[in-house]
């Protein structure tokens, strides 16, 4: 797996590369707008679930004005609030950061990354994208129809989705089933893309085992979303049928504001195991892809190899497997059978070892590096930081007694921000600091982007750590007030309208991040084919931005593994991928 | 070295305000303490885990941040390295998950001389009912309910008849009795939660759930709602008291039966129909 350069590799013949048939735009529109080339894709993919994500920031805000100064904001009323935490979680789980890593990220990287020409269906991959625009206007929609959005929280638990004691029940939880299921449909085309692209696309040299585990993250997290999301997908079908023609998949007999319902016979807890079947694999479809990315930024900003590659790979792997066997571990109140417990807490804590592992490597690659802390190392720091964290208050809530005092408590809702909130937001931060210079050919700004990251570093941690501490207390979570309750101090209190001030600091530091993206796309230093000398083949093309077909005449040969950082003997830091062996410059005396 | 410094102090932050933040959870009211041990020793694992790993992470960018000449070590894998973290962190895995898994078989094995209580959620209250002279509860239904009878019990049941059904009243406890929770609900989802007991569990229509107790001090407690529930999720509140023996069962004399209480309620009904005469 590891080629030292000065052994020689011989034996591979000269490229001969079929010239695939590209589909070359022939006009404005199809080059911009109808385009097919995964990179036009990709960053059609990354404003929109940006600028959705920008709708779920200023939700956010709303949320901590209420939650920080309760009875101060007459705008805001309970059925709000409700739809507020709703719309908020749901765009940040799935139409920002699923889209944005798999949709974003995937399709820029992969075909770069594996050294292929575009993804190997640009149809479907463009009509992947146009179906997700569909889907997230669907759901922008519904703060305009009458009764506005859903309020019954992100995990739309039935039977209060759908009955008329939640917000949105006319509209709003109709058209976001929706648009659930559009999602759904566009991610499939897209998903299946990736997935052959990094089986059949890879260019000569390049193995499984010689990808950038940004390529392993990815593509694990897309294999793991096309088997979650049938689940949801049928899910919100069932719900979408019980609410509008009278079916009981998840209703059973019950009372709806005093009268007795026409619902009979179904479960809810069948619903939330559906849920739940998708929702867990859905944290590690967020976490994979940010858990490859970061490797590669620590690697190549620290001028050293990954530590423990295959290791990586396999925990990768094997997370993405266990993942799927845990899910009943959100259910543990929730008056499922009791003995599924032992199972379930079980699973669930054999996830955190390779997890551990992945830490340790991230950590260990550190140990004897030529750290440059520059911003996209500093935000894999915070990501460090803030993972870890959030990943140690898992074992908690994983460990079914333990979180039976802490579930639906704040606890929840500061860990699982922590960990899949702030962690991969540090990673997609990052990435794009790194990757930016690929796309646009210019540098962002060192100063803004060094200020942006530790506002926002410590800022989030600020908000998420001591929040733990209300849910330990027992607040819970999704209170429109708290209202008189003798066990909240008036300290606790304190400490909300603390929070809810350092989320809004927070927040608007991020628009000095949107101003030095759109500056620096004109008035941002030249960066040049490789700014960081990384190793990857994305680095490698002969244009900045790579043009239509990635590369020129002839696809790169892949000759090591993506890691070659300061090897011995040779004189510069990093071996690109491509480097033939005896192309390598060596230091002058060292044996050849 | 600024970058290496913060990263130490965020650890070092954070284990301080662990120590000394006045947020911390309430006093135990039942035999859960369990739980709060378990927590502890979570608290102790992953806290070592968490300084351990920022404390090395942050030497390292004290040491080897990139300097005029620096060049990084070439180093792949080292496996004994990383098998011996492996196992480590699996024993580390292991102290919590199997204190864990015994308090659970404990929270799911109920006493046998355990009374049963019956708490009942509806969009936004509380009602609760508990076993009469017979000592059981009698069978509900969601299709019995009525105005005259909000919980829906079971006319026919002679073990129904002596209930005592508590409506927008407060439930009482008996100190040191262990207690069965039975949980039922008949609109949406609800969650019966104490802060002080620890225990919880969601209450779904469909079925009956349950958790157990042994109160262990006198007091008054809020119950609150802790799975999501409509518009008015904040306001569903009620108190639980526990009481000594004596207060417990003065209490329990002042309680109306499902018997005394709806041929009352049809009383005033067939007086209302022939119009008072």
């Amino acid at each position: 797996m590891v080629d030292i350069p000065y052994e020689g590799i011989t034996g591979i013949p000269p490229a001969e590369v079929p010239e695939v048939e590209l589909y070359h735009p022939r006009s404005w529109w199809t080059r911009y707008v109808f385009s097919q080339d995964a990179k036009v894709i990709a960053i059609q993919y990354s404003l929109t679930a940006s600028a959705i994500g920008l709708v779920a920031l200023v939700l956010s805000w709303l949320m901590r004005l209420q939650l920080g100064f309760p009875g101060t904001f007459s705008f805001i009323d309970a059925n709000q609030y409700l739809q507020f935490i709703t719309m908020h979680g749901m765009i940040m789980v799935i139409y920002l950061l699923t889209a944005l890593f798999l949709g974003g990220f995937g399709n820029y990287l992969i075909p770069l990354m594996v050294g292929a020409r575009d993804m190997v269906f640009p149809y479907v991959n463009m009509l992947s994208y146009w179906v997700y625009l569909l889907a997230v206007l669907v759901l922008a929609s519904t703060f305009f129809v009458p009764g506005g959005p859903t309020g019954a929280g992100w995990t739309l638990y039935p039977p209060q989705a759908i009955l008329s004691g939640t917000p949105g029940q006319d509209w709003g939880i109709i058209l976001m089933m929706s648009s659930l299921i559009l999602f759904i449909i566009g991610f499939t085309m897209g998903g299946l893309n990736y997935v052959v692209t990094v089986l059949q696309a890879r260019t000569r040299g390049m193995t499984l085992m010689r990808l950038p585990l940004t390529v392993w993250g990815i593509f694990t997290a897309t294999v793991m979303a096309l088997l979650a999301f049938p689940a949801l997908f049928v899910a919100s079908v069932m719900l979408l049928l019980d609410r509008l023609l009278g079916t009981s998949f998840f209703m059973p007999s019950l009372v709806e504001m005093g009268q007795l319902s026409k619902y009979g016979g179904g479960s809810p807890l069948l619903f939330q195991h559906l849920f739940w079947f998708f929702g867990h694999p859905e944290v590690y479809i967020v976490a994979l892809p940010a858990f490859g990315i970061v490797s590669d930024l620590i690697s190549t900003h620290a001028r050293k190899n990954i530590f423990g590659y295959r290791m990586m790979v396999w925990a990768i792997v094997g997370i993405g497997a266990l993942s799927f066997v845990v899910w009943a571990h959100h259910m543990y109140v929730s008056g499922m059978f009791p003995q599924f417990g032992y199972f379930f807490a079980t699973t669930t804590l054999i996830i955190a070892i390779p997890t551990a592992i992945k830490v340790y490597n991230w950590v260990l690659t550190l140990w004897r590096g030529d750290i440059h802390l520059r911003v996209p190392m500093l935000f894999a720091l915070g990501f460090i930081i803030t993972f870890v964290n959030g990943g140690l208050t898992g074992l908690f809530l994983g460990n079914v007694v333990v979180d039976v005092p802490l579930s639906d408590t704040m606890f929840v809702v500061a860990h699982f921000h922590m960990v899949m909130g702030v962690a991969p937001i540090m990673v997609v931060l990052g990435a794009i600091y790194h990757w930016y210079p690929k796309v646009t050919g210019r540098m962002l700004n060192d100063v803004l982007g060094k200020f942006h990251f530790w506002v926002t570093f410590l800022g989030a941690y600020l908000i998420f750590f001591p929040m733990h501490y209300l849910g330990l207390l027992g607040v819970p979570r999704r209170y429109f007030e708290l209202g008189d309750a003798a066990f909240i101090p008036p300290s606790a209190h304190s400490l909300n309208a603390f929070i809810s001030v350092v989320a809004l600091t927070v927040g608007f530091s991020q628009m000095v991040f949107l101003f030095n993206l759109a500056w620096s796309l004109f008035k941002g230093e030249a960066s040049g084919g490789n700014p960081w000398r990384a190793t990857t083949l994305e680095w490698q093309t002969p244009e900045t931005p790579p043009g239509h077909g990635n590369w020129g005449k002839e696809l790169p040969i892949v000759y090591r593994w993506a890691y070659d950082y300061s090897v011995p003997g040779a004189a510069e830091d990093f071996i690109p991928q491509n480097q033939p062996p005896r192309a390598t410059q060596l230091v002058q005396g060292a044996a050849s | 070295m600024a970058v290496a410094l913060i990263l130490l102090l965020v650890a070092i932050g954070s284990v301080l305000f662990h120590l000394y933040s006045p947020w911390w959870w309430t006093p135990i009211a039942t035999n859960w303490a369990y739980i709060d041990h378990t927590i502890n020793i979570t608290f102790w694992i992953t806290g070592f885990v968490f300084v351990a790993v920022i404390a090395f992470m942050a030497y390292c960018v004290f040491r080897f941040h990139h300097k005029e000449g620096r060049r990084a070590d070439y180093n792949p894998e080292n496996k004994r390295l990383e098998w011996w973290l492996s196992v480590g962190t699996g024993v580390g895995v292991a102290a919590m998950l199997a204190p864990g898994l015994v308090v659970w078989h404990q929270f799911v094995t109920v006493p046998a001389d355990a009374t049963e209580v019956e708490v009942m959620g509806q969009q936004w209250q509380w009602s609760f009912r508990l076993p009469g002279k017979d000592g059981q509860l009698g069978t509900s239904d969601v299709r019995n309910i009525a105005p005259d009878n909000p919980m829906g019990l079971n006319r026919d049941d002679p073990h129904a008849q002596d209930d005592v059904v508590i409506e927008n009243g407060d439930l009482h406890l008996q100190m040191g009795k262990p207690v069965k929770v039975l949980l039922r609900s008949v609109d949406v989802l609800h969650d019966f939660y104490v802060p002080e007991f620890r225990a919880k569990m969601d209450m779904v229509p469909g079925m009956v759930t349950y958790f157990w107790i042994t109160p262990i001090r006198t007091g008054t407690f809020d119950v609150l709602c802790a799975e999501l529930c409509g518009a008015a999720h904040y306001q569903m509140r009620a108190k639980v008291i526990i009481d000594e023996e004596r207060e417990y069962h003065a209490w329990l004399e002042q309680q109306k039966t499902f018997a005394e209480l709806s041929p009352a309620k049809a009383l005033v009904k067939a007086t209302y129909q022939s119009g008072g005469k």
